[in-house]
């Protein structure tokens, strides 16, 4: 079982899509699990022959439980006597002082490791009910949460209902434990830069007239991929801060915040998003808002995002100070757009304008570094025809 | 019970008498033991009673004697050493860890030491640095010895019986301070184990573990603590090498607390001990508060009354280490 955000404990199989004997391409879905977040596909990372379905559907696994195994296409079959592997990983290959045949499969991306202190016996009881102790006060000594705050959590928490769908109470509760988590261990910094959109929206408007209705780009398009090119000249942005120190995202896997019909929010990520073209990234922008409401995430959607991108739209707030979703390191929020008074070469005149946040963290870049990423989220943006 | 109230030198008396009474291989000897009667009385009139034979003065040599008495027992004997305190068996060290302690594994088993060692523990009658340590962690440290520490009348009693059944060397530690306690010994009680700690007071709060002569300083503090609303079990550990971790496990995980009260220093205790196989073993992951400890002052046990009182763990110190864990602040 993957972890599919920093503050999932567990998920329920839902449906498995696979049997054993199947053949599986990296990518391919292998099961649904239920989270707090809504259905979400599970996905295969290598190319994979299904050896046993170990949980049946209606099980809750936590997460690194074991869901299945699997066995590389290249690999000899495994031994029966073979050990467990964590979530839905193929065995390596061989241990890598072994001959370097082929390379050992990438794992779930680290989880994040900042831990809230916890007694042994509270962390325990807390994984047993459920319960995150992201959102507990403790009261033990050293501030640890103990068994009685974990008691109390559980008391004042509605009896737990077997997850038949979309629950806006336990999302809710998710939202808040990693943002609760958030604001208490990542200093944020903001800055905020007021970024004139003329030369963008007059350039988006002449190129949607040339395209077919269904294939007309959205302003979030270019906010989207500037500030993906963007995140490409100032990496130190983007990716995680785990054991205690940065770590660089392999590759630019924006997370777009999409809120829900029945409330609620997901971040879901847009792999590779500098790598893009405009259509193509407007495409699976629509694809990706889409399955985020009506279910069918997909679990490296879940796992990759290297940072968020919010962006509140059209009669919103004009600003937004958004929160980092840990272990990611910076968090970007767009306000809606405004026609402004704006001063060009001495002269003013209304433009539309939109204030672009950075909240960052602190233990990771300064605000020198993060200025230059809305530099050049505001340089990309003036240079539309580039994007 | 209804038993006769004697003292705890009353008992280890009894204890000896009997044992030199009912078995001809048993006598007992040590420095000043016979015609002065023991340096803290204990074999008092037991030389007029059982002759010289039984009750033998020895030379002032540690050495000398406690190795006499390890031959004695290879020879067939169960010979009863007495060793004047802690601090003098330092000079017997080289016998008790060297010989004692690795004949019977170094013969492959042809040679038994049934030896049984007493000497006197501890701190709290002014008697300084050089006669009030509590070095018993260190003899606990090695393999090959059975380490007993009776903290009551019916241990004093009735382990020093059990310690001449062994067949390996066993030191029984008698704590100066518990000399003079006072206690019903049962009548219907012929006989202990030496293999087993005992829960001397129940209760479901915190698991107060100790042995010896703090054994009744942590009784005062849980009764103290009793006062508060918390309750807390007090485990004597009476074996202090074989360890019985099972005992202390299974209080800790009823209680997940846990407060170890140690009259040695802090530094490599038998105290530190305990609590790394708590850390270390399944009971971690039921403590839901950090393991604690309350022992003596990292100083020489020093010879003025309130100096040497404030050095040693007290029922008011343990009592707020424990507290400090039920209800932190």
């Amino acid at each position: 079982m993957p972890s599919l955000g920093a503050d999932m404990e567990s998920a329920i199989l839902v449906e498995w899509s696979v049997k054993p004997g199947d053949t599986l391409r990296r990518g391919d879905i292998i099961g649904v699990v239920e989270t707090e977040k809504g259905a979400i596909e599970i996905e295969v990372f290598e190319d994979c022959v299904v050896e046993e379905l170990v949980v049946a559907v209606g099980t809750e696994v936590k997460v690194d439980g074991v869901l299945a195994r699997l066995r590389g296409t290249r690999e000899a079959a495994a031994p029966a006597t073979a050990p467990a592997r964590p979530a839905v990983v193929p065995p390596p290959a061989a241990p890598p002082a072994a001959a370097p045949r082929e390379p050992v499969p990438r794992a779930v991306p680290p989880l994040p490791s900042t831990r809230v202190r916890a007694s042994p016996a509270a962390r325990r009881e807390a994984k047993a009910r459920g319960i995150a102790l992201d959102g507990l006060t403790g009261s033990g000594v050293y501030g640890a949460v103990c068994l009685a705050d974990v008691a109390r959590a559980a008391a004042a928490a509605p009896a737990r209902k077997p997850r038949g769908g979309f629950d806006p109470a336990a999302m809710r509760r998710a939202i808040g434990n990693a943002m609760s988590r958030s604001k208490r261990e990542i200093p944020h910094y903001y800055l905020t830069q007021s970024i004139s959109l003329g030369a963008a929206l007059a350039w988006l408007a002449r190129e949607n007239e040339s395209r077919p209705v269904t294939e007309r780009l959205l302003p979030a398009a270019l906010l989207l991929k500037a500030t993906a090119l963007a995140l490409a000249r100032v990496p130190a942005l983007n990716g995680f801060f785990t054991d205690g120190e940065f770590v660089a995202g392999k590759g630019i896997h924006i997370g777009w915040a999409v809120s829900l019909r029945g409330g609620g929010l997901i971040a879901p990520a847009l792999h590779d998003a500098d790598r893009l073209s405009l259509t193509a990234l407007m495409a699976k922008l629509r694809d990706l808002v889409q399955r985020a409401r009506t279910g069918g995430l997909r679990s490296s959607e879940m796992m990759d995002p290297t940072i968020t991108v919010t962006s509140l739209g059209e009669r919103s707030a004009e600003a937004v100070l958004p929160i980092i979703y840990p272990p990611q390191v910076a968090v970007i929020g767009f306000g809606s757009v405004n026609e402004r008074p704006w001063v060009d070469a001495g002269r003013v005149a209304p433009q539309p304008v939109v204030v672009a946040t950075l909240g960052a963290d602190h233990r990771v870049s300064d605000g020198h570094r993060g200025g230059q990423l809305l530099a050049e989220i505001d340089h990309h943006l003036q240079h539309p025809e580039a994007l | 019970m209804s038993g006769e109230v004697i003292t705890y030198r009353e008992a280890v008396r009894r204890a000896i008498r009997e044992a030199i009474q009912r078995d001809p291989r048993v006598f007992l000897m040590g420095e000043d033991v016979g015609r002065y009667g023991g340096c803290y009385a204990v074999t008092k009139g037991l030389l007029e009673e059982l002759g010289e034979d039984r009750i033998r003065d020895t030379p002032l040599s540690e050495s000398a004697f406690v190795g006499a008495g390890i031959g004695a027992a290879m020879a067939g004997m169960r010979p009863i050493v007495e060793v004047m305190t802690v601090n003098f068996s330092l000079l017997a060290l080289d016998q008790i860890v060297n010989n004692a302690a690795t004949i019977p594994h170094m013969s492959g088993g042809q040679f038994a030491v049934p030896v049984v060692i007493r000497m006197a523990t501890g701190a709290g009658k002014q008697l300084a640095a050089q006669h009030s340590h509590s070095l018993e962690g260190w003899y606990a440290h090695v393999p090959g010895l059975r380490i007993l520490a009776p903290a009551t009348i019916e241990d004093a009693r009735h382990m020093l019986g059990a310690a001449l059944a062994d067949p390996n060397p066993v030191l029984i530690f008698e704590h100066v301070m518990l000399y003079n306690l006072e206690g019903e010994l049962d009548p219907a009680v012929s006989a202990v184990d030496i293999a087993r700690a005992r829960v001397r007071r129940a209760g479901r709060d915190v698991t107060l573990v100790s042995y010896g002569g703090s054994l009744g300083k942590t009784l005062a503090a849980a009764e103290t603590l009793a006062a508060d609303g918390i309750e807390a079990e007090v485990i004597d550990l009476r074996v202090l090498r074989p360890l019985d971790m099972a005992t202390v496990e299974a209080s800790v995980a009823r209680t997940r607390r846990c407060v170890i009260v140690d009259e040695g220093w802090r530094s490599g205790s038998l105290a530190a001990e305990i609590g790394m196989r708590l850390a270390e073993g399944p009971a971690f992951f039921e403590l839901d508060a950090p393991l604690a400890r309350v022992c003596s002052a990292e100083v020489p046990i020093p010879y003025a009354a309130h100096m040497e009182q404030a050095a040693l763990p007290q029922p008011a110190t343990i009592a707020a280490t424990a507290r400090g864990l039920v209800k932190p602040a």
